[in-house]
């Protein structure tokens, strides 16, 4: 299966403009070379076999950790209630049956593309440069490189004590410390920051979040969404504060020299902390694929087909900005999504086009958030919704709202109510609607209320 | 060691054998056992690690909660009363399990 061919990594009429540094190690050339091992890359190797793609496959990344999963990272295994073997994405046995060769370690710094043919075009093939020298020719080369937690920028910001939260080394330093404070600030009341400061909270911290905006979670989901979760979180204990003014991070004194002791908020108030955590969103890895030349626009610019503006590099994941999936969607409407659903989906289209076939992303997108006891699900996307239903059912602890455009529902943010969640995906899924005059009474099985979608615009 | 048996819809089965505290889901993950997509990792939230449990296996697992007998009504494929979601089922010691996958998890 495997197809190592040295020979053409050396071939001549490249643009590679100086030899390899001296002493680097030249790898074989691969069939396709995935840089990022995370949820989007590991997709894309594991549906490439699925699809027939016999050549040689590697995976590259620069963590030192055998590919895993993030999602628990803010959750259970903050929690300890997973550990980091329970993370792991496939067991190394099956890398190796699959001819899919794994290099942790490894940050790619540079791709040196051969020159275009006599016609003009380039059959993607090139060379990645690790940070250490190594050199890794390809055929073909994938983009997974994902993004990275956008950091904080202000005064006192690299106090120790000032923390993030994206990778398995960043929650690990997190949770080598949770016995050295009391007092926790996160800064964001975004999906990680809260899921954070649940966690934190539920081990007994004392938690304030703040959040600059007027809500919660302002990018991900509706008002009363947000409005619920607020609620919800303070009611349990955790200070939220919203539309909070930060001046600076306020260093310790004495024997805490050096790290965080605290906030300075606007007003001069100043929120004790010896341990700030920043979830303010995440900045997509681009640099490589501008130093490339693909075109970049909040995220690497891709087609349908998970393709690059230069027609043979693919780009997934969150990294990626993608022509909007949703079936009936504005033509020419991209959006940039960071979930495990759109990592997995869009691996699979990719792996598609690498093999030669057209297929465009298929499927729901989906998300999903645990926040101590409220499991947030969302199917669809609210991308230019006009008006909403709300179900409530207080009794119960349900909460769902459902999100209509043009009299069609194209999303719900469901909370603790998966049938609704199973529901509006299912109905999104076949291209169906769930009129919202009858959405509204959370006694009724939204199940039960779904139409065909051409059926309910011709008039009766 | 505790042993899962997994059939798939077209009746091709893989032992493995698992570890006491993993899941069933995890197990399959892990092995590259195809069937079970498990995209939520199992925080079940997805659905998407439905599996038919051999009916006179069924008693000797520990019960379902309210969120997984809910969940397990929006499955790719309709569920069956035999239907679990298998990151919600715990190995144990001496596990013998035999599952069966559905044709389609999304
Ligand atoms: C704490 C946390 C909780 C989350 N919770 C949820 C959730 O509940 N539900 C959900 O749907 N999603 C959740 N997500 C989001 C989800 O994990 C991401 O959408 C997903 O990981 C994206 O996968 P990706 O492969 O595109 O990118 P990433 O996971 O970012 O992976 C990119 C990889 O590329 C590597 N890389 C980057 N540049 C280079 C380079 N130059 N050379 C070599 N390697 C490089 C990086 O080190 C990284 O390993 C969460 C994320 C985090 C951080
Ligand atoms: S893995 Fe998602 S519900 Fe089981």
């Amino acid at each position: 299966m495997s197809t190592h061919t040295p020979e053409r990594a050396e071939r001549s009429g490249t643009d590679v403009a100086a030899g390899p540094e001296a002493g680097a190690a030249t790898r074989p050339e691969t069939g396709l070379l995935i840089i990022g091992a995370s949820q989007a890359g590991v997709q894309l190797a594991i549906s490439l076999r699925g699809t027939g793609f016999d050549e040689h496959i590697t995976l590259l990344g620069e963590e030192d950790h055998r590919p895993y999963q993030r999602p628990a990272l803010s959750k259970e295994f903050l929690q300890d209630k997973v550990d980091k073997e329970n993370l792991i994405f496939r067991s190394q046995q099956y890398w190796d049956e699959h001819d899919i060769e794994l290099v942790k370690g490894a940050r790619i710094v540079r791709i040196e593309r051969h020159a275009p043919a006599e016609d003009g075009r380039r059959d993607g093939s090139g060379v990645a440069v690790a940070a250490d020298g190594t050199r890794y020719p390809y055929r073909r080369l994938a983009l997974a490189v994902g993004a990275r937690a956008r950091r904080l920028e202000l005064e006192g910001a690299e106090l120790d004590g000032v923390v993030y939260l994206r990778s398995a080394d960043d929650a690990l330093a997190l949770k080598a410390r949770l016995g050295d404070f009391r007092d926790v600030v996160v800064v964001g009341g975004g999906f990680i920051g809260l899921e954070a400061a649940c966690s934190l909270h539920g081990m007994g911290k004392h938690v304030t979040v703040l959040e600059h905006g007027p809500r919660l979670v302002g990018r991900a989901v509706g008002e009363d969404t947000s409005e619920y979760f607020l609620r919800s979180h303070r009611e349990r204990g955790i200070d939220i504060r919203l539309e909070a003014r930060m001046r600076r991070l306020v260093p310790g004194t004495g024997e805490r020299a050096g790290s965080v002791a605290g906030v300075e908020l606007e007003d001069g108030t100043v929120v004790d902390a010896q341990l700030v955590l920043v979830g303010i969103g995440v900045v997509p890895n681009t640099e490589l694929a501008e130093q490339m030349g693909l075109a970049v626009d909040n995220g690497i610019v891709v087609d349908r087909h998970a393709v690059a503006s230069d027609g043979t590099t693919v780009a997934v994941g969150d990294v990626a900005n993608m022509p909007n999936p949703l079936p009936g969607a504005p033509e020419g409407e991209r959006i940039r999504l960071e979930s495990v659903n759109n990592a997995i989906e869009h691996a699979k289209v990719a792996a598609y086009s690498l093999t030669g076939r057209q297929e465009e992303y298929a499927g729901i997108p989906w998300f999903w958030s645990n926040q101590a006891d409220l499991k947030l699900q969302i199917a669809g996307l609210t991308l230019g919704y006009d008006s909403t239903v709300v179900r409530r059912d207080d009794a119960k602890g349900r909460f769902s709202v459902l999100y209509y455009r043009g009299g069609q529902v194209i999303a719900a943010d469901c909370v603790n109510a998966p049938l609704d969640f199973m529901a509006v995906r299912a109905a999104l899924g076949k291209g169906q609607n769930i009129p919202a005059g009858a959405a509204a009474d959370p006694a009724v099985p939204l199940k039960t209320l779904v139409v065909d979608r051409t059926a309910q615009e011709v008039p009766a | 060691m505790p042993t899962i048996h997994y059939t798939d819809a077209a009746g091709e089965t893989r032992d493995i054998e698992a570890n006491v505290g993993d899941s069933v889901m995890e197990t399959a993950v892990r092995n590259g056992v195809p069937g079970i997509v498990a995209e939520c990792g199992g925080s079940l939230s997805c659905a998407t690690c439905h599996v038919f449990v051999r009916e006179d296996e069924l008693e000797q697992l520990p019960g379902m909660s309210e969120m997984e007998d809910e969940m397990l009504y929006g499955t790719a494929v309709d569920r069956e009363d035999c239907s679990r979601l298998s990151c919600q089922i715990k190995v144990t010691d001496g596990m013998e399990l035999h599952v069966t996958t559905p044709e389609t998890q999304v």
